[in-house]
């Protein structure tokens, strides 16, 4: 068995007899077990669940009902509510936390008959560009142990990358799935925002989040998106009429030529020409394929990361209030009184990255400054989100990159500044609500780069269908770290 | 817009988080280099310019008034710390 | 000295709906503790709020009935600060753009004078659980059935002049969200809370003093007294050369006076701000047309029409109408016998002292008041009325 084929491979392998989804399972969870202490990229391992789905989905198999997904296992990323399994968050806040439901998108892809191997490690409550803030330990890169994976679904992306799983959740609010696709040479979207339920999706920043697909190829993607995407009457958010459940039929056909822009405030920041360079030759490969590419101009772009930091912190900082020690979740030792209770359950509860947002979030929220920061923040963010939609009325979709470098050593970047500038092209979309997709493009100094494919609001059919055009010209994505068996 | 040690401590009962004295002085040095970071939005001009609730500027959907939840009280309280009787515990509340 | 005191009333309205206004759980009082308290209720990680159509429309329907404006795109907001029996850390509330705007109110006070009492603004909101504190050695017990509960806050300007008049004012709210079958009105049961701010000033001045703010008043006598109690607690206060702090107050019944609520000394700032889970709510004139078209004969109307089209006297008027159930139980008395005077005096009489006797309140069945009568009295109507059953106006759901 190849580790590293994708989700419609193993599918067809099912349904043509070469293996059972069981032997399949068995597989993977053979493979964690061996190869996960290098990586960490799981939390939680659930052998003996994926088997019962395994047993099931072969069941579905034989009786005809089976879908394009069953019997192929997934990781979730454990921000995902797992009906009971331990939901951490990557936090010892929710470290003894048994989910009692599921997660709409958790259920939905069960549906379709996936079979889970486990939850994935992430950043504490999905705060962090590099899988180095979780109370579990941080995740390696498998293209090279001494770098981070990217985050904050960095376990997803690392889990991907080294052949544990082919199929993974992840969930983007500045950027946690597309920069940690880029970094560990996968691929993964975050869909418009409102497309993927959010219900039972531990909330960071309630106005950004959202689920999506991280697997190893742009048609896989269009196939966890299908199943994972749809209204959902329990989340006011999720969008009536939203992703139309056709990305799968968009992928195998090609798409007409389309008119690509590329943004002029984003070209400025790639200050490396070597790191250029590698964006230059998808730009190449897209003509070549008979797109068009021409520039446009995101004029706010400057004041993404700032607009960005201020809701992100601001919503987080009362998602994050329900934690305190009283009806699940960490509790202090024999708390003194009530503030005694809240104060160390949430203090021992919480890492440093998580307080310093929720610090800036009440600072952000605080009598005095809600005008200047809050009200502002979303003031700008019209005219961000004005501003793509003014660029789609010229073209349709953007390239961009994904992340401003290569995957770094872990513990080099401690500024929590310094690092919040990793998201810098990721975080523009986010706020825009619209669809972007990272991809693998090329290598830079040995180590993967991945380029980003943005388009307007519930396009995704579209924008994949251009991704898997791009995937059929080339095999970046193909490519698997040294050193992983 | 600068902030002092003492800022830090008010964020800290808002949010409920105790810091000792070397979290306390890197949660200062750190939010001033975040703040500092955010108050370059006060240059973006934005007169006229409404605050965005929804990026696809959708509006509330409602439900009908049933009952649909039904409530597997155990299954929540098995995950509490502290439950007696039905009731979750907390130390002593005085009015 | 002559002084003045100056109140305004803060009413929380429990909305009569079958679920809670953001969750599915069932609102049904008395149940076992946290059995009414869903994932949503309980704020598990990962769930979300979805508002409930009910609540939105009985909102809309205080706000026609006393000519208030109704707002057509209205925002919840989180209103920030930690206590246990608050889960989520926030309530979800309205603070700047409440769905009902000003309305007015006219105060008929038992002289038959009438004061307008004029309305700011009511918004919607969730409810709280409730602590226990008595039973567990040193700690508290958090009941959450209640959280989610559906609130209506009625916000009244500081037009009330004394703790009388507040008490009626509180009453003839209680009248009319019952007649609106917003609420049923059990104050027993917590449906209705009331809050009191007050303030006093010399007499004939117009700048406000500085206010105090009472809590959890559920009980028309106690919102009289504890105004009463406070208004000379605080006149004592100034004259004996003290000033009156801005406080939060509980009404203790037994002692019969006022004290600070101490979870209150630590002022919290709420940090307001739109919530971003719900999305704003837009009410459009279709729905406030059928919300102004199904809305009942209103107290004041119904009480006009009595003294005006079946010639009851003033008195007689405003007894019957004062609670909803007795109305629609007189009028069916009324259908059957068909003489308005007889009618009156037979519900206000025996039938009252009927039900004073087996301590029944007025929506439990009225053939049971009924039938006892039958034979007994010689009186015309019930001997009418008594032998057929009356359909009983029961709850108001």
């Amino acid at each position: 068995m190849n580790p590293f084929a994708t989700v419609t491979e193993l599918a067809d392998g099912i349904r043509a007899g070469q293996f059972s989804s069981v032997e399949l399972t068995r597989y993977y969870l053979e493979r964690i077990e061996r190869l996960d202490a290098r990586f960490n990229s799981f939390i939680t391992v659930t052998a003996e669940r994926a088997l019962a789905q395994a047993a099931a989905a072969d069941a579905r198999y034989r009786a005809g009902t089976s879908t394009p997904l069953t019997g192929v296992p997934i990781a979730h990323k454990d921000i995902f509510c797992t009906n009971g399994v331990r939901t951490s968050c990557g936090s010892k806040m929710l470290d003894n936390f048994i989910a009692p439901y599921d997660a709409t998108a958790v259920a939905r892809l069960d549906a379709a008959g996936i079979v889970t191997l486990g939850k994935t490690n992430m950043d504490e409550f999905a705060m962090g560009s590099s899988c180095e803030t979780s109370f579990y330990g941080p995740v390696r890169n498998p293209w090279d142990p001494a770098r981070v994976p990217g985050g904050s679904s960095g376990g997803s992306a690392a889990a991907l990358a080294a052949g544990l799983t082919p199929a993974a959740t992840g969930t983007d609010t500045g950027g946690s799935i597309r920069q940690p696709a880029a970094f560990s040479g996968i691929c993964g979207l975050k869909p418009t925002y409102g497309s993927v339920s959010r219900y039972g999706m531990v909330a960071f920043a309630s106005s950004l989040d959202q689920g999506g697909p991280m697997a190893r190829s742009v048609a896989d993607i269009a196939l966890l998106l299908d199943a994972m995407a749809g209204f959902d009457a329990k989340d006011s958010t999720s969008a009536i009429n939203g992703h139309d459940g056709k990305a799968a039929a968009a992928t195998a056909a090609r798409p007409k030529p389309m008119k690509i822009g590329l943004p002029t405030e984003y070209l400025a920041m790639l200050t490396d020409p070597a790191f250029a360079r590698v964006f230059d030759e998808a730009r190449r490969v897209l003509e070549s394929l008979g797109h068009t590419l021409v520039e446009v101009s995101l004029p706010h772009t400057a004041a993404a990361v700032p607009t960005y930091y201020v809701i992100a912190s601001a919503e987080a900082s009362t998602n994050l209030s329900r934690y305190d020690g009283v009806r699940y979740g960490h509790r202090c030792e024999a708390p003194v009184d009530l503030t005694d209770l809240y104060e160390r359950s949430r203090s021992e509860g919480f890492g440093r990255e998580v307080k310093r947002r929720i610090l800036t979030g009440t600072y952000a929220l605080s009598v005095g400054y809600f005008d200047a920061y809050y009200l502002k923040a979303q003031r700008v963010r019209r005219l961000i989100r004005d501003d793509f939609v003014a660029a789609f009325g010229s073209v349709d979709a953007l390239l961009a990159p994904t992340a401003p470098g290569v995957a770094f050593p872990i513990g080099q970047i401690s500024d929590p500044v310094e690092m919040y500038q990793q998201d810098v092209f990721t975080v523009p979309a986010s706020l825009a609500g619209v669809p972007a997709l990272a991809l693998p493009c090329g290598f830079h100094e040995g180590l993967p780069v991945g380029t980003q494919l943005i388009g307007p609001h519930l396009s995704e059919s579209q924008l994949l269908a251009l991704g898997a055009d791009y995937q059929r010209a080339t095999d970046w994505h193909r490519r698997t770290p040294p050193r992983v068996e | 817009m600068t902030i002092h040690e003492r800022d830090i401590d008010k964020l800290c009962v808002l949010a409920r988080l105790a810091l000792d004295e070397g979290e306390r002085k890197h949660a200062h040095d750190d939010l001033t280099r975040i703040i500092h970071m955010i108050d370059s939005l006060a240059s973006v001009a934005t007169e006229s310019v409404e605050p965005l609730a929804h990026p696809l500027d959708a509006t509330q959907r409602m439900r009908a008034d049933e009952v649909t939840e039904r409530v597997e009280r155990d299954a929540f309280q098995r995950i509490a710390p502290s439950v007696r009787d039905g009731l979750y515990l907390v130390p002593r509340v005085v009015e | 000295m002559k002084w003045e005191s100056v109140i305004g009333l803060e009413i929380h309205v429990q909305l009569a709906t079958r679920s809670k206004i953001f969750s599915g759980a069932s609102t049904v009082f008395g149940a076992p503790p946290n059995t009414q308290a869903c994932g949503i209720d309980i704020a598990l990680p990962g769930t979300l709020p979805v508002l409930n159509e009910a609540a939105v429309r009985m909102a809309v329907t205080f706000g026609v009935a006393i000519g208030a404006s109704i707002s057509p795109r209205c925002v919840f907001d989180r209103k920030n600060y930690f206590y246990p029996d608050l889960p989520k850390g926030y309530q979800i509330s309205q603070f700047d753009r409440p769905i009902v705007g000003a309305g007015r109110v006219e105060l008929r006070l038992d002289d038959g004078s009438i004061r307008t009492i004029r309305i700011t603004r009511a918004h919607l909101e969730e409810d709280a659980g409730k602590s226990l504190h008595e039973d567990f050695a040193g700690m508290t017990g958090i009941d959450l059935n209640r959280a989610g509960m559906p609130l209506l806050e009625i916000v009244s300007e500081p037009d009330l002049r004394n703790a009388k008049d507040a008490a009626a004012y509180f009453r003839q709210m209680h009248t009319l969200v019952r007649y609106l079958r917003i609420c049923d009105g059990n104050l027993n049961e917590g449906s209705m809370r009331c809050d009191a701010n007050v303030s006093v000033r010399p007499a004939g001045t117009t700048d406000l003093g500085e206010r105090t703010e009472i809590k959890n008043l559920n009980s028309f006598r106690f919102l009289e007294r504890a105004i009463d109690h406070e208004i000379a607690r605080q006149i004592d206060v100034i004259e004996s050369g003290g000033r009156v702090h801005r406080e939060t107050r509980l009404y203790d019944p037994d002692r019969d006076e006022t004290r600070i609520m101490r979870s209150k000394e630590l002022s919290d700032d709420y940090r307001y701000f739109p919530e971003p889970d719900l999305l704003p709510v837009v009410v459009d004139e279709a729905f406030i047309a059928k919300v102004r078209g199904s809305l009942p004969e209103l107290p004041q109307q119904k009480r006009s029409r009595y003294v005006s089209e079946l010639g009851l006297s003033d008195y007689d008027a405003s007894w019957l109408t004062d609670d909803p159930t007795v109305a629609r139980f007189f009028e069916a008395v009324l259908a059957e016998c068909g003489e308005a005077k007889l009618a009156a005096n037979w519900v206000m009489g025996d039938w009252s002292a009927a039900l004073n006797r087996r301590e029944l309140p007025p929506d439990a069945s009225a053939v049971t008041a009924a039938q006892p009568l039958r034979g007994r009295s010689p009186n015309r109507c019930s001997n009418r009325c008594g032998t057929r059953p009356i359909r009983s106006a029961t709850s108001t759901r």
